[in-house]
């Protein structure tokens, strides 16, 4: 499996040829550096651990002396994060995330990747927290249908009844009201419709879990 | 960061090669001349439509209009994407001076009553 950590920046629409509009998510994706690898041998398992977003960009440090650099990072960051940073020869990173592979062994430590291990046609899956609803009821929640609006009706958007009398107990896993959305989510199958490597920029198909500027995980079959 | 989403739908609009100034500034009660691409089997052609804009509704890639005509006697009422590949050519023919968004009320009328006033100068 390959991926990349990135933000969701905002959703358009772009044309084909054809004359057809097609709704697209923009994605700033990457890029990602190696941190550390975890193989069966170290850890049980194949992974690398991937790091997003440093934590001073070039935007906002590129004036800063290297003393205020150090000053900064070392208000921001721990030492043991700086140190596990430092290994990777890298800054340290707001976002640390592990991505599971087949064989994490070739890959060096350090490495980075960016959003060109994408094609456009390929298809994707999308990992994110989704937008938050609060405590919802069984109607928004799980479109359940309701009862009538008039006829002397007394329950309008209840989710009325919870099984059988036979059963005499409400079994485990019923759908009912409750807290809606601010979970984690994966959209799969969506199709990658531009890719630009060094603008850091990835369009999908179809819409993506989360607000804008949420953090996604882009992951795809290598 | 949102420069991001902007610079798609310039991508977008470059490699289909269109030039969003070539649309001219249009209200509501304008007539309109478009040119639509138009394929029917292997051949494409250009087929004009004119009307009265009754509707421009969204905004930025998504904004579409509505152009009506009477045509032998039926009402015939189009809507497009302003952005549109599809559109070849865009004319407006006549300013037309009105007091509403949405012109709805020209179905209900027919003949004299569907005039519009030209725009004047200051309007």
């Amino acid at each position: 499996m390959k991926g990349l950590i990135g933000r969701k920046v905002g959703m358009t629409q772009v044309f084909t040829a054809g004359g057809e509009r097609i709704p697209v998510t923009v994605l700033e994706l990457g890029p990602c550096v190696v941190t550390q690898t975890k193989t069966v041998a170290s850890d049980g398992y194949e992974a690398l651990q991937l790091a997003f977003d440093p934590v001073l960009d070039e935007a906002t440090s590129r004036d800063l002396s290297p003393e205020q650099r150090e000053k900064r990072l070392a208000k921001r960051v721990r030492k043991p994060q700086r140190g596990h940073f430092a290994k990777a020869e890298t800054t340290p990173h707001r976002v640390l995330r592990e991505l599971r592979v087949a064989t994490a062994a070739g890959v060096a430590v350090g490495s980075v990747l960016t959003a060109e291990v994408f094609a456009v046609g390929e298809v994707v899956d999308v990992t994110a927290t989704s937008k938050g609803k609060g405590f919802q009821g069984a109607m928004k929640r799980h479109h359940f249908s309701g009862q009538g609006a008039s006829h002397g009706a007394k329950i309008h958007r209840k989710p009325a009844s919870a099984g059988a009398t036979d059963a005499a107990r409400v079994f485990k896993g019923k759908r009912g009201p409750g807290q809606m959305g601010n979970a984690r989510v994966t959209v799969r199958n969506l199709v990658v419709e531009m890719v630009d490597a060094a603008a850091n920029l990835l369009v999908l198909r179809g819409a993506v879990p989360g607000p804008t500027g949420a953090l996604v995980m882009v992951t795809g079959e290598e | 960061m949102a420069d991001l989403v902007k610079l798609v739908e310039e991508r977008n609009r470059a490699e289909l090669g269109l030039d969003p100034t070539a649309i001219p500034s249009f209200g509501i009660g304008d007539t309109l001349r478009i040119e639509i691409e138009v394929t029917e089997g292997n051949k494409t052609r250009q087929q004009p439509f004119q009307g009265v804009c009754i509707r421009r509704a969204g905004g930025g890639q998504g904004e579409s209009f509505t152009l009506r005509r009477v045509a032998a006697g039926v009402g015939v009422e189009r809507t497009f994407a302003l952005l549109s590949p599809k559109i070849k050519k865009m004319e407006v023919v006549r300013r037309g001076k009105v007091r509403r968004a949405r012109l709805y009320y020209l179905r209900g009328k027919v003949g004299k009553a569907t005039r519009i006033k030209e725009a004047g100068r200051d309007s």
